[in-house]
């Protein structure tokens, strides 16, 4: 029973670390119907700026850590701005697929330029916050992993309140409806979409501090495999739904635990995949996602 | 229009003579190494012994009258890159002979184009049993996983009194794999149980979903067959989840940044490897003095390695007395009594040395000898 729930527990936090990722993704996606792949990247940089502004303040303390978090935030945001503008805004109003791609090069390009400033060895993360592991009836939990789960609902309960319940987010929700509708009752459209990829690229770069604290060993190429692990989980919750990416991010991890913990950890990433398929057979739109028919 | 066509034949005749001339002035020996990547401090350090026995070699006069050229290509740490590199090295650089990489699989991948080719490949550091079955041309400097596992499994019964062990090994390593499986058959051999063996893929970072299962079996200790990143992330959160007992491991886990993630959490864990500098022969002193000198940093088991594999090569050349690659592979094989850093080599019928093996553990942040292990 104690190992249940410490397994569950593991799961959770990790669970929370997709969860946070594939907010970002689900809320481009939302406003833009279009998946950025360069996001898993954007919270690479995150974690890079996170380990470089992490010199210049003490270690384990806990405005340090705020500090650099917010340093890497607004980094990102700006950086999240500049592809926006550099590589997407040119494609507006090409096929999907044009601006796909375009985002595969983006995230492709982000890659392999860190690999020549960073380097590609990978480097050991700066202990930011103060960090004490406490045991309860058996059950370990370090500081770190509870401030994932405290950092990723917060952040939620606060995407939640920008998009339903600010002019912003009033904007955002009509660019997505109809983007020509929302120009012609005078929502400056361009200003809406890069307050999107700003707020997606500060929460990628929250992501990338958090998983980075957790796992301190950072590379370039650290991205790609949590990128598409949040990606799945923002499917499976329904892309596009905020609560539903979460939703899915902790499915995800739960079951990655589970399997990993087992006699099958051969065979983790194969199960928590085949479970993916399932589901998105019995429901097409992801769990909390709403399956629409287009009619012609 | 005919004209200048002559003179560029003319030019490009006699630059490839120029460079045949040249091709004669230097006996090419080839390297493949992960420079830059995942693991990168391996390739850069055994590049760095290579070096500097081919620089000592030099500085002495050469071999077979002429001064050697170590050319040193990058794999990056990925698979697929060094198939590529050996098959340049063969066909364009002409190269003698080729040292190895000191990661076993991707050893693997360049040990088939060796043979065909005919061309001896000496790997520094690859401790997989297969790298040298590809065929009579792959050769190695190290020990291999077999032993390596077997002294572990022997220093965890005898020295640290495991009774009950757990396994935690990668999915996707092909050195991780033997090592596991030498280490149980040695360890239930002598009488100890494996209660557990977890595994993991590439590229993870939690570990904590097969830490909290072995826990939950109940071993006194548990052996890591992984490579620096993976371990040391992997000893952090073994302590963060409360698991006080010995975690120990192999070569792979020698490298600063080992010490540098691990930090507090891999302070009395223990690593079975191919060297220490604190070794108090003389031999190994002196190295280290010169390696030292060169480097500015002290060596370490790949660096010795590499000096060591880059040595039997240069002790091959000049007891085959010629570079044509079937003499020089005679040679090699022939190997019985070369004294190296790491030990005194005779290498066996399989083509793989036997010789001495030393444990570490980790003391205030540093890498400490704790004792030496023979076959």
């Amino acid at each position: 029973m104690a190992e249940f729930l410490q397994q569950l527990l593991n799961g959770l936090s990790l669970g929370a670390i997709y969860a946070l990722i594939a907010l970002g993704y689900t809320m481009v996606y939302g406003v833009l119907r279009f998946i950025n792949f360069a996001h898993s990247d954007v919270f690479m940089v995150g974690s890079f700026i996170g380990y470089y502004a992490g010199k210049l303040v003490p270690e384990n303390t806990i405005w340090g850590g705020l500090i650099v978090l917010v340093i890497s935030m607004v980094g990102c945001a700006i950086l999240g701005m500049t592809i926006e503008r550099l590589a997407y805004r040119p494609l507006r109003g090409a096929a999907t697929l044009n601006v796909l791609i375009a985002a595969i090069g983006v995230s492709l390009l982000l890659e392999y330029s860190g690999q020549v400033f960073f380097g590609a060895a990978p480097r050991t993360f700066p202990a930011l916050f103060p960090s004490i592991n406490f045991s309860v009836g058996g059950l370990v939990l370090s500081t770190n992993q509870l401030l994932v789960i405290v950092v990723t609902t917060l952040l939620m309960v606060a995407l939640q309140f920008i998009v339903h319940r600010t002019k912003i987010g009033t904007a955002m929700r009509a660019v997505s409806l109809n983007p020509k509708a929302a120009q012609l009752v005078g929502i400056n459209i361009d200003v809406v979409i890069s307050f999107t990829f700003a707020l997606g690229s500060a929460l990628a770069a929250a992501g990338g501090i958090l998983y980075a604290l957790n796992y301190p060993s950072i590379d370039p190429l650290m991205g790609v495999m949590p990128g598409l692990k949040a990606f799945v989980a923002a499917v499976l919750g329904g892309i596009g739904n905020i609560p539903g990416a979460a939703l899915g991010g902790l499915i995800l991890g739960v079951v990655e635990t589970f399997v990993n913990g087992s006699q099958w950890s051969t065979y983790k990433d194969a199960i928590a995949f085949a479970i993916l398929i399932i589901i998105m057979l019995f429901r097409p739109a992801g769990l909390l996602g709403k399956f629409t028919i287009e009619k012609v | 229009m005919r004209f200048p066509l002559r003179t560029v034949s003319i030019v490009i005749a006699a630059a490839s003579f120029a460079a045949l001339v040249c091709a004669e002035d230097t006996i090419k020996i080839g390297e493949f190494a992960s420079m830059t990547g995942k693991e990168a401090t391996f390739g850069q350090i055994s590049h760095q012994g290579a070096l500097l026995a081919i620089e000592e070699v030099n500085a002495a006069g050469g071999v077979l009258g002429r001064k050697l050229e170590l050319l040193t290509e990058d794999d990056q740490s990925k698979p697929g890159e060094s198939a590529t590199i050996v098959k340049k090295f063969i066909s364009r650089d002409k190269v003698v002979a080729i040292l190895g990489e000191i990661v076993s699989s991707r050893t693997l991948e360049a040990a088939p184009i060796c043979q065909n080719a005919k061309i001896p490949l000496v790997s520094p550091g690859a401790t997989a049993p297969e790298v040298t079955t590809k065929g009579d041309y792959i050769f190695r400097a190290c020990f291999i996983d077999p032993f390596v596992g077997t002294i572990t499994a022997k220093f965890a019964r005898d020295t640290l009194k495991v009774r009950r062990a757990g396994i935690l090994s990668s999915v996707s390593s092909a050195q991780s794999v033997g090592l596991a499986k030498f280490f149980r058959e040695r360890f239930t051999a002598e009488g100890g149980t494996i209660a557990l063996e977890q595994k993991f893929g590439e590229g993870d970072k939690d570990f904590r979903a097969q830490l909290t299962a072995i826990r939950a079996a109940g071993v006194d200790g548990v052996f890591i067959p992984a490579y620096y990143t993976e371990a040391a992330l992997i000893c952090k959160q073994a302590r963060d989840l409360g698991l006080v007992i010995p975690l120990f491991g192999t070569d792979g886990w020698e490298s600063a940044e080992f010490l540098a993630t691990g930090g507090k959490a891999v302070e009395g864990c223990y690593l079975v490897t191919h060297y220490s500098p604190e070794n108090h022969s003389p031999l190994v002193r002196a190295f280290n003095a010169r390696f030292q000198q060169r480097w500015d940093t002290p060596s370490n088991a790949l660096s010795a390695l590499g000096y060591d594999a880059a040595m039997l090569i240069v002790d091959a050349l000049r007891r085959a007395g010629t570079t044509d690659s079937a003499k020089l592979r005679d040679a090699l094989a022939a190997t019985a009594g070369f004294v190296g850093v790491t030990g005194v080599f005779t290498l066996d019928a399989q083509r793989n040395p036997t010789k001495s093996a030393v444990v570490l553990t980790v003391k205030n942040g540093k890498f400490a000898f704790v004792q030496d292990v023979s076959p």
